[in-house]
């Protein structure tokens, strides 16, 4: 992770893609969102979805896995150039998830996310914090999810 | 058949929606499949965190509140999901053994303009500790069938947005 003073509002990143995969979305759903329309074919189609479905939570831990990969990779590099790597802190939430289309299955989203506030925080010495703004978009160029985000990040001491 | 549809919630309704222990094993599992920092996925890594130990990444606390309120209150109702989430606040950490109580607030509800059948339910949901604590709380407007449309027939193939 960047440390909190070389973050920029206005950075963006491409975080990665994810197809999610017929078997991907109904065991997502059997563990946590079991509804008819994300574990059951015929239930999907005759649901106001029109198909089976991921869960909008899917949508999201597959978002942050993404992130997590790809800052770990940024930080590896980091790492072999020599360069201190700063420690990313707890989320204190987000607000305006959106899903604006359904995920259906063999859908490719592309997640990517936009820096929109870094502030440092009086409460906790040593941390700011940054809210990003999160999209994934599926392979029809269409977005499907978006939502602001929030961490703690740490400063350079 | 669904016993709950749209017209059977109202403003100040407080549903309990289930209790469950959080254990380590789990915390884990979702962590090394979504979310592997530190924190949620190793003991003594955690410790060096600011979290100061093991805590439930809360993408897993969000899923953890969606199945117990699945399980309790919309298995039986005309669900038909949302369109998204106004907010959700990580308040405080769930760490390895927390008994942790979902609780369903209803704040407001309101027909969609756009589709007779359907009707949204603005929900305050929370987790709570033992002690009686929000850990975390989670803003939502769902969207449930209308008992006067008798179902869902119908909806089908109509945008998912109202």
């Amino acid at each position: 992770m960047k440390f909190f003073e070389d973050i920029r509002v206005g950075e963006t990143s491409d975080i990665g893609r994810h197809t999610f995969s017929v078997e991907d979305i109904k065991s997502f759903a059997a563990r946590f969102d079991p509804q008819p329309f994300h574990l059951d074919e015929a239930a999907g189609a005759d649901s106001h979805f029109g198909a089976l479905c991921a869960s909008g939570w899917h949508t999201v831990c597959v978002w942050i896995r993404l992130l997590i990969l790809y800052r770990r990779r940024e930080d590896d590099e980091r790492r072999v150039r020599g360069e201190a790597v700063a420690q990313l802190g707890p989320s204190p939430g987000f607000r305006d998830l959106q899903w604006l289309k359904p995920v259906y299955v063999g859908d490719t989203i592309s997640y990517g996310t936009e820096v929109i506030e870094a502030r440092p925080l009086n409460s906790r010495p040593g941390w700011g914090l940054i809210l990003l703004r999160n999209t994934g978009v599926n392979q029809r160029g269409e977005t499907v999810i978006a939502f602001v985000s929030s961490a703690f990040v740490e400063r350079r001491a | 058949m669904p016993r709950l549809h749209w017209e059977d919630f109202s403003p100040g309704q407080v549903t309990k929606c289930g209790s469950r222990v959080v254990t380590r094993a789990e915390i884990v599992a979702f962590a090394a499949e979504y979310d592997p920092q530190p924190m949620h996925l190793d003991e003594h890594a955690a410790r060096a965190t600011l979290m100061g130990g093991l805590v439930a990444s809360g993408w897993h606390s969000c899923c953890i509140l969606m199945r117990m309120l699945t399980d309790s209150l919309l298995h039986d109702a005309s669900f038909m999901g949302a369109p998204g989430v106004d907010e959700v606040k990580w308040l405080a950490p769930v760490r390895p053994g927390d008994r942790v109580t979902a609780r369903a607030t209803v704040l407001d509800t309101r027909a969609s303009r756009s589709r007779p059948n359907v009707g949204f339910v603005k929900f305050r949901f929370e987790l709570l500790d033992t002690s009686g604590r929000t850990v975390m709380v989670l803003i939502v407007s769902p969207m449930f069938g209308r008992r006067s449309e008798d179902n869902l027939q119908g909806t089908r193939g109509t945008p998912v947005r109202a």
